[in-house]
């Protein structure tokens, strides 16, 4: 089972790679990281914080828009071009199918991100003339956006399985944005004081996953160090809320027909 | 055992966005297929022939009734390895070539990396599509599509083989060598299950025919014998009689159409052939040929799929038992 | 052929329409700008001034929006400064933002506040701004001392408010990585600040700690003013030395020199020699590139 689950993610990898849109989004990043060297030298006093905060929300933005490019595609591509007959006609389930698939893009994003992300080193090398062990709290940063492009393709799946691409990537991008501050919605739920907005909030609030707790570059361009606690409770809900939604697009999908 | 065996298997679509009604596209089909056998659903477009290899493939979930292949229930997926499926109007991956998708076909049924090369380039070559290994499939026409498809569906050495309209997009040579690919199959001992509306290609091929019309199964039998059940009328073809003799003729209730030189006879059953014969010969015309004409295929499908729509019941009742 | 020539003049006609509208365009946009300039300053507005929004916009990104709203608020500085503008208006609004996106951004703090702290036509001339943002600074990072220092100076230079210069000075040495240098500021300030001395203390530290050339430059030329009005001082009890003794006022340095009360005409830090005004107190010579006011 895990072979052809391989296979699958393989093929998906393959075609990701062969997507052009992604060669083009990554030399974007690339020049935006090498850009962030010159932006320095217009203010004072920040270059390399600005080197850090530029390259490290590239790797995230770049990776979030590959991440919602394509896998609103994952699975609805299949089923639009027909070629999930020739799948699911094979001796393959259909939860294998969409592991697969998941597994595939999460794969395309990992080695994209490393791409980025050794583009970023190479900025900073260049500014820096050395680079030193404290650097490395950077790939700390790199490892939440990783942990968040992880929940953002499974988002993607999710709903791949349920509505057509333009959709997905509305109600993606949507739970994505609404992910960030749901703390505040929280707190502003709590200060209307009316129960049924708090416990709407509050059920919002442990319904939708929450990136907030991922955000640490700004603290990474400062060179303080994250929290092991954080490292751990971060790497456990990401896992969780990914099962939470790769379940959720099994179910889904299982009942699926396809006219 | 059957090869492919379906009970009262019904399929209701429902229609609509707030209300919905249901569309029955199969109801209460009953097949029967044997191993070995070259079987051919035959139906208008629209009349359930996808919907039917799409539920024996869990595509889509039959509404009631239920259906097996190799004796084994659908979601059984250890049942995947001895069959093999061609959709209708096959759409691959463009981003591969031929021999990278034949390659992940077979990696799907966990062959060795030796047994995938050596399966890709055999039955590309046998579809005639060697030349096409490292090409992109976004550069494919619809023939060569529609054969590598046929090759994806055999590249695991099925037992049963099921193509819906296999024919389609293919000029007279490939259907020539798809056709005589099925032959070839049904010599090794496979069975070949294919759905199809271009009658004549049944016809060459099939063991037994199904006639499904709006999902209802309207005659289902060996071939040779629906169409030997008919009663035959017999033509002749005469040169140049003379209208006497056509006067005559028409005595007998003979039909005629007139080619060129040449006036086609139909004698209808009830007549005695005899006797029309020895008219024919007393009045010294040239006979050119005698035949039997038998039911062609396409007069006993055009009988069962009748323009107005039949009610109730399951249509008429096989003409053969199978 | 006739239909290929009309073919032609089409291209050309198209071609021609293109190059025009691109003309037409730069045109157009130069027109409005000199017409803006003509206008004058355009309406200081900063059209999101809730920190709390852009924190939302950021999406996790705070870090690079205030880098942005730095850079924004350094060019709106030196903008300000080139036109010799007098109003800062949207100076303390664009740090207080860039600080409330990154709490940690040190240098907004500290240049921030020498912008604001500064008079014209060095800086927006509003200290107590200055005081707020530091202030705030401490509270997001309260074991920085360098913003204690920095807190310090505003009040002992701006303010000339020397007994709270000193407390800060003194909380600021209490800091874990302080350096000692600024107990020993502490002590000065409390003990005899205003005094030039202390002063010179300070810019020395200063220049000493400065990280940039911007900094080190500015420490320096208060070091020269102070350095100059040190001597100055000393000129002029020189030449009260000379009206008491000869009964009258000198007219220049070189009285001075023929009655042997100085040695040498000496210079002032930029190498120009001092004179004797017209009130007859020692001064500056007009080429001298010292800046007094930096003391005011």
């Amino acid at each position: 089972m895990l072979r052809r689950l391989a296979t699958i993610a393989l093929h998906t990898f393959k075609e990701s790679v062969r997507e052009r849109v992604l060669y083009n989004l990554i030399v974007f990043a690339l020049l935006l990281i090498g850009a962030a060297i010159l932006f320095g030298s217009i203010s004072v006093g920040i270059e390399q914080v600005i080197l850090v905060n530029l390259g490290l929300s590239s790797i995230s933005v770049f990776g979030l828009l590959m991440a919602i490019f394509i896998g609103i595609g994952l699975v609805s591509k299949e089923i639009e071009r027909r070629t999930i007959y020739n799948i699911l006609s094979k001796p393959v389930s259909r939860p294998e199918f969409l592991l697969g698939k998941y597994f595939g893009l999460l794969l395309t994003l990992v080695v994209n991100t490393a791409i980025m992300t050794g583009g970023f080193y190479l900025a900073l090398l260049y500014q820096k003339r050395r680079l030193d062990w404290g650097d490395l709290v950077a790939l700390e940063a790199v490892y939440f956006i990783l942990l968040q492009l992880a929940l953002v393709v499974g988002l993607a799946l999710l709903f791949s399985c349920i509505s057509t691409p333009v959709l997905s990537a509305v109600f993606t991008l949507a739970v994505y944005v609404i992910g960030n501050f749901l703390s505040d919605i929280r707190w502003f739920g709590q200060e209307t004081h009316s129960p049924w907005v708090e416990r709407f909030t509050g059920v919002l609030y442990y319904l939708l996953p929450n990136f907030s707790n991922f955000n640490v570059i700004t603290r990474v361009a400062h060179g303080v160090s994250i929290p092991g606690y954080l490292l751990w409770s971060n790497t456990l809900y990401a896992l969780l809320y990914v099962s939470i939604l790769l379940a959720g697009a099994i179910l889904i999908f299982e009942e699926r027909e396809f006219r | 055992m059957l090869a492919v065996e379906t009970r009262d298997l019904t399929k209701d679509y429902l229609l609509g966005f707030w209300r919905k009604r249901p569309r029955r596209a199969l109801d209460q089909v009953n097949l029967q297929v044997e191993a070995g056998q070259v079987f051919g659903l035959l139906g208008p477009n629209g009349a359930g022939k996808t919907t039917t290899l799409k539920v024996l493939f869990r595509l889509v979930f039959p509404t009631s009734g239920t259906a097996r292949i190799l004796g084994k229930e659908l979601d059984d997926i250890a049942l995947r390895f001895r069959v093999g499926y061609l959709p209708e109007n096959p759409y691959f991956y463009d981003h591969l070539t031929a021999g990278e998708f034949l390659n992940y076909a077979a990696a799907l049924f966990g062959l060795s990396a030796s047994e995938r090369r050596l399966r890709t380039s055999q039955w590309l070559e046998r579809l005639s599509l060697q030349d096409t290994v490292g090409l992109p499939l976004r550069k494919f026409s619809k023939g060569m599509t529609q054969r590598l498809g046929i090759a994806q569906a055999l590249i695991n050495d099925p037992e049963i083989i099921f193509l819906d309209e296999p024919m389609s997009g293919l000029d007279p040579v490939g259907r020539r060598e798809v056709r005589d690919l099925i032959l070839e199959l049904k010599r090794a001992g496979k069975t070949i299950f294919f759905s199809t509306h271009i009658l004549s290609d049944a016809e060459t091929l099939c063991d037994q025919v199904a006639i499904l019309n709006r999902g209802r199964l309207q005659g289902c039998g060996e071939l040779g014998k629906i169409l030997g059940m008919s009663v035959a009328a017999t033509e002749m073809v005469l040169e140049e009689p003379s209208a006497e003799l056509l006067r005559q003729l028409e005595s007998f209730g003979c039909a005629r159409v007139r080619t060129g030189d040449l006036v086609r006879v139909e004698i209808p059953p009830e007549a005695e052939v005899a006797a029309v014969l020895k008219v024919a010969v007393q009045g010294g015309v040239k006979i050119v040929s005698l035949n039997p004409v038998k039911m062609s295929l396409e007069d006993y499908f055009l009988s069962q799929v009748a323009p107005d729509p039949e009610p109730a019941g399951n249509g008429r009742a096989p003409l053969s038992s199978g | 052929m006739r239909a290929g020539n009309q073919r032609r003049q089409a291209r050309y006609a198209v071609w021609g329409l293109l190059l025009a509208s691109v003309a037409g365009v730069y045109l157009v946009q130069t027109a409005r700008e000199q017409h803006a300039a003509r206008l004058g300053e355009v309406s200081e507005v900063l059209y999101i001034p809730s920190g709390r929004v852009l924190r939302y916009i950021s999406l996790g990104n705070e870090g690079l929006m205030a880098d942005l709203y730095w850079t924004r608020a350094v060019q709106y500085f030196g903008r300000k400064r080139l036109a010799r503008a007098v109003r800062f208006d949207l100076l303390a609004p664009l740090l207080s933002l860039t600080t409330e996106l990154d709490p940690l951004l040190l240098v907004a703090y500290r240049y921030g506040a020498v912008f604001l702290a500064e008079k014209y036509p060095g800086g927006a001339g509003q200290p107590e701004a200055a005081l707020q943002l530091l202030r705030r600074g401490i509270v997001a990072n309260p074991n920085e001392w360098r913003l204690w220092v920095d807190l310090g100076f505003i009040y002992y230079w701006d303010l000339k408010d020397y007994a709270s210069a000193a407390r800060v000075f003194r909380v600021g040495s209490e800091c874990p990585a302080a350096k000692l240098w600024v107990r020993t500021l502490a002590a000065s300030v409390a003990a005899k600040g205003g005094e030039l001395e202390t002063s010179r203390l300070l810019w020395s530290e200063i220049y000493r700690q400065a990280d940039t050339e911007q900094i080190r430059h500015s420490a320096q030329e208060h070091l020269f003013a102070l350095t100059a009005q040190e001597e100055i001082n000393r000129l002029n009890d020189l030449l009260e030395a000379y009206a008491r003794q000869f009964g009258r006022r000198a007219d220049s340095l070189s009285d001075l020199l023929a009655a042997g009360l100085l040695k040498v005409v000496p210079r002032d830090p930029s190498g120009v020699a001092y004179r004797v005004g017209e009130d007859g107190w020692a001064c500056l010579a007009p080429e001298s590139k010292v800046d007094m006011r930096l003391l005011q």
